[in-house]
């Protein structure tokens, strides 16, 4: 027995042996089985999510590079170092050891860009990864939690974003710093209270960098790493989700195995991303900390700008109306304050309406077939009014920039701002489900009449007809595979044996928003068994 | 049934379940199944398939030779060498070569792997079965009885003491950790209402450190100034200059339109904070015409011929004034500290 194993230990290759040796230990060979061949759809959208994975390794591979030489203090020191222009002028040792990293370590100043160009990326993909997974419902059961996690990825994204790039201590970034305490000052009771707590004393002190290092380079990637590995063991425990089509229904998913197929197309993405920010870093200047000097609080540049993602904040505080109360001896900056609390609103609004959805539509089954957006009229309406709202605070956190480029003025634009938070996202949202339905219409004409071919034909007695194709049996089945979900109906006042019911609030609103979500006017129905008989059976063309 | 359920009837059925097989006769609209491989050329030419391999060679070769690059690169350019590229401008050599070289290298191995699996690799589409995420209701029940018979083995919920008390300590031991963060700052105290400034001190001016003149400030021009006494070479100086920066202008007296501002004054001279009473920016760019300043951060306007008064924007009160004079010595002097604090407006600031 005990010759016979060693036998075969003999033969076995080296790789077979080591894998042995592993299974023995971390069991990989079950881990395999089920994960080796697994099984993803493929589509072009499905990427984004592995450019937010990417860039995020990138990220952090950047990142531990730059912390061998930046030094996250604010001791002042004078500099001598070989970037001419500003030999002898005090700064912190921050922005001396960014400049160092900039001027004096060879490739350092690649690295820092690909750091920065990659944060820019890394928020923007995961926002539109979010996106996608809005617009195609993915978020449905069973992977609401998933989508929570996505975003607090973003939001702890962009909070990393903000420490980091406020840790060269430059001219720029000391005035977005400046902002975030005067916003904290703004906070009723505690905000003074706050702020020095959090700056070790009052605005600037010499603690922030340090304190936002720890904050940026251990704390906030601590958590995000830990949500990401949970977002893509959910992602693999669930089954990726997939578009409808032939063969292709809610309990299969179909495209091709992990190995081979995605882990070369997955493995080589990664190496895109890296390049394609690795060029981009070669070329474009990111952050010219030496363009704009060392932070002095009584010194600033005009055109200050925060990075991208925080431009909707800066948006808020821009057109905010400068109202001030004062009273009994205290007050209440709701200026400032106000746009302070508007900010997580605006997240959070497109974070919570996963779970208005599926409150409104009662629905409790697993979808693991992705919607197009116009067949959810509703849905996609209200992501295109959340869009909306936000890039309207993207202009007005840019009013200055638009101002002087466009030659507008900036008293408009600030108007404009001000009457679009309110009035873009409902016009957007109108006119998002009314070109949803036309283009539900346009699905309909064609499963029922099939596809336009561009022949016209004349008939004998000399009208012309264009001949429409009949489309394939596939082509039908993805076009009428979606669901239209039915509007809730109130039960009756009373019950079949005559007893009054007692109706709740909550039961009726839910009627409501389940009409408004799914009444009259949201959708067209879509194409019939019956209906397409009537029409193909015979009585002639059209 | 609860109000709250939603009838199973009032929810579409999932389409390709409904249908068995009798059905799909009659649907023309039934789901008719995956449809067929189709061969690639790479499946049925091998010289197709040979040119793909060529190709993906090819762009792992380009990839080594990059690296090379970037190391030669690396040694061979001055860290501090610049040249024009069009249309960027210049830029330093080594940035852009390391950048170029590093970017093929990366690239190269991407686009090799991506062409290896669209062109060499099988594209057969698999069906997997996927299975309900929630349990069975046998898995369940065990779960349930399991716990049950732990939550009991425990006597957590019989002995309510020991209960009661453990959560009294676990509520209670976070307020050490509470308290280690009472030493991260002072308390505000007075600090936000002072700055640097006060009776009998002299105006300097940042850009030559010397003491001002009423002369030396001209119609037209923004000037900045900083209490004597005060060097960038204090530790304290960038948390002094945050609540002490000053900015004058000179205007006609008949233009001041307002009576205090118009007191405060020294020769037409007017003082103003420099920080911005929005959220703290410094205020930079002057109007001379209107004697409107700006502040670049969020646009918000003052009005300096009015007391600071907000004219645009987003803070909510005016530019707190520093009251001046000209001194026996014929340069300008603060006759105290600011009367109002400085900067944004906090709860306490009243």
């Amino acid at each position: 027995m005990s010759t016979a194993t060693t036998d075969n230990r003999r033969k076995a290759p080296a790789g077979e042996r080591v894998a042995d040796w592993a299974d023995g230990r971390l069991g990989i060979y079950s881990l395999a089985k089920v994960n080796m061949r697994k099984i993803f759809p493929d589509h072009w959208s499905f990427m984004l999510g592995e450019v937010c994975l990417y860039s995020f390794m990138i990220i952090i591979l950047t990142g531990v590079y730059l912390t061998l030489f930046f030094h996250p203090s604010m001791n002042e020191v004078v500099y001598h170092g070989s970037y001419v222009p500003m030999q002898g002028m005090r700064m912190s040792e921050a922005f001396k050891s960014t400049m160092d990293i900039s001027f004096d370590v060879r490739g350092g100043l690649l690295i820092r860009q690909i750091h920065h160009w990659a944060a820019l990326i890394f928020v923007a993909a995961m926002l539109v990864h979010m996106m996608r997974v809005f617009f195609t419902g993915a978020f449905r059961k069973p992977r609401e939690v998933n989508w929570v996690f996505g975003f607090l990825l973003l939001v702890l994204g962009m909070f990393t974003g903000f420490t980091g790039y406020s840790l060269p201590d430059d001219l720029l970034s000391g005035t977005g710093v400046r902002f975030m305490e005067g916003a904290i000052l703004s906070i009723p009771i505690v905000g003074t209270y706050v702020s020095m707590f959090l700056f070790g004393g009052e605005f600037p002190g010499s603690d922030f960098v340090p304190r936002f290092f720890s904050i940026h380079v251990l704390l906030l990637p601590g958590v995000m790493l830990g949500l990401l590995v949970a977002h893509l063991i959910l992602v693999f425990y669930h089954k990726h989700t997939q578009f409808p089509g032939p063969g292709r229904t809610n309990n299969n998913v179909v495209g091709m195995p992990l190995l081979p197929v995605y882990m070369a197309k997955a493995g080589g993405f990664f190496f895109l991303v890296f390049g394609v920010i690795a060029a981009i870093a070669g070329l474009a200047s990111i952050n010219p900390i030496w363009a704009m000097g060392p932070y002095r609080p009584d010194q600033v540049s005009t055109g200050a700008q925060p990075d991208w993602y925080m431009g909707f904040s800066e948006g808020l505080i821009r057109v905010m109306p400068g109202w001030e109360i004062n009273l009994w001896g205290h007050t209440l900056v709701l200026g400032v304050f106000i746009p302070l609390m508007i900010f997580p609103l605006v997240l959070a609004a497109i974070a919570v309406y996963p779970f208005i959805e599926s409150w409104v539509t009662g629905d409790k089954r697993e979808h693991h077939l992705l919607d197009r957006p116009r067949n959810a009229p509703t849905r996609t309406a209200f992501g295109v009014a959340w869009l909306t709202w936000y890039l309207v605070l993207l202009v007005g956190g840019g009013n200055d920039l638009w101002a002087t480029h466009f030659h507008l003025s900036i008293n408009a634009i600030t108007w404009f701002v001000r009457i679009g938070f309110f009035v873009g996202p409902v016009l957007a949202f109108i006119a998002t489900r009314r070109i949803c339905m036309g283009l539900q219409r346009r699905d309909k004409e064609k499963v029922l009449h099939g596809r336009e071919s561009g022949i016209i034909k004349r008939l004998p007695h000399g009208e012309f007809v264009e001949i429409h194709e009949p489309i394939s049996q596939e082509q039908m089945h993805t076009l009428t595979a979606h669901e239209q979900p039915k509007p809730l109906e109130l039960e009756p006042e009373v019950d079949e044996n005559g007893v009054a019911r007692k109706i709740g609030a909550g039961q009726k609103l839910r009627v409501k928003l389940s009409k408004g979500f799914y009444g009259e006017g949201t959708h067209i129905p879509k194409a019939t068994a019956e209906e397409y008989r009537e029409i193909t059976s015979g009585h002639g063309h059209h | 049934m609860s109000s709250q359920d939603i009838p199973e009837e009032t929810l579409p059925a999932a389409h390709g379940d409904a249908h068995g097989a009798v059905a799909t006769a009659d649907d023309p609209f039934a789901d008719p199944g995956l449809p067929p491989h189709e061969h690639r050329k790479q499946d049925i030419d091998e010289r197709a398939a040979q040119r793909s391999e060529r190709v993906v060679a090819f762009l792992f070769t380009l990839s080594m030779l990059a690296t090379v690059g970037f190391i030669a690169a690396y040694v061979s350019l001055p860290v501090d060498k610049s040249i024009y590229v069009f249309p960027i401008g210049h830029i330093s050599a080594l940035n852009f070569a390391l950048g170029l070289t590093l970017g093929v290298a990366l690239f190269c191995i991407g686009a090799g792997a991506v062409h290896w699996a669209r062109t060499l690799m099988s594209d057969v589409e698999h069906a997997d079965e996927r299975h309900p995420i929630e349990a069975s209701p046998e898995v369940k029940a065990k779960v349930l009885a399991d716990f049950k018979a732990g939550a009991e083995e425990s006597t957590f919920g019989r002995r309510k003491l020991l209960r009661n008390t453990m959560f009294g300590a676990l509520a209670l031991v976070p307020l050490s950790g509470v308290m280690l963060l009472r030493d991260l700052g002072p308390l505000p105290g007075t600090k936000l209402r002072k700055t640097a400034w006060s009776e009998g001190k002299m105006l300097i001016n940042q850009n030559t450190l010397q003491p001002l003149r009423p002369e030396d400030v001209q119609v037209g021009s923004l000037t900045f100034a900083m209490p004597e006494g005060m060097s960038e070479e204090d530790h304290d100086f960038q948390k002094e200059i945050a609540k002490a920066a000053l900015m004058i202008v000179r205007l006609r007296p008949e233009n001041i339109k307002d009576k205090k501002s118009l007191d405060w004054s020294a020769d037409g001279i007017v003082a103003y904070s420099k920080i911005c009473t929005h959220v703290g920016c410094p205020i930079s760019l002057y109007e001379q015409q209107t004697h409107h300043v700006l502040c670049p951060c969020h646009q918000s306007t003052f009005d300096l011929s009015d007391g600071g008064r907000v004219i645009f924007g987003p803070a909510g009160h005016a530019l707190p004034q520093l009251r001046i004079k000209v001194n026996d010595k014929g340069y300008l002097e603060a006759m105290g500290d600011f009367s109002e604090p400085v900067g944004p407006a906090y709860w306490e600031r009243g």
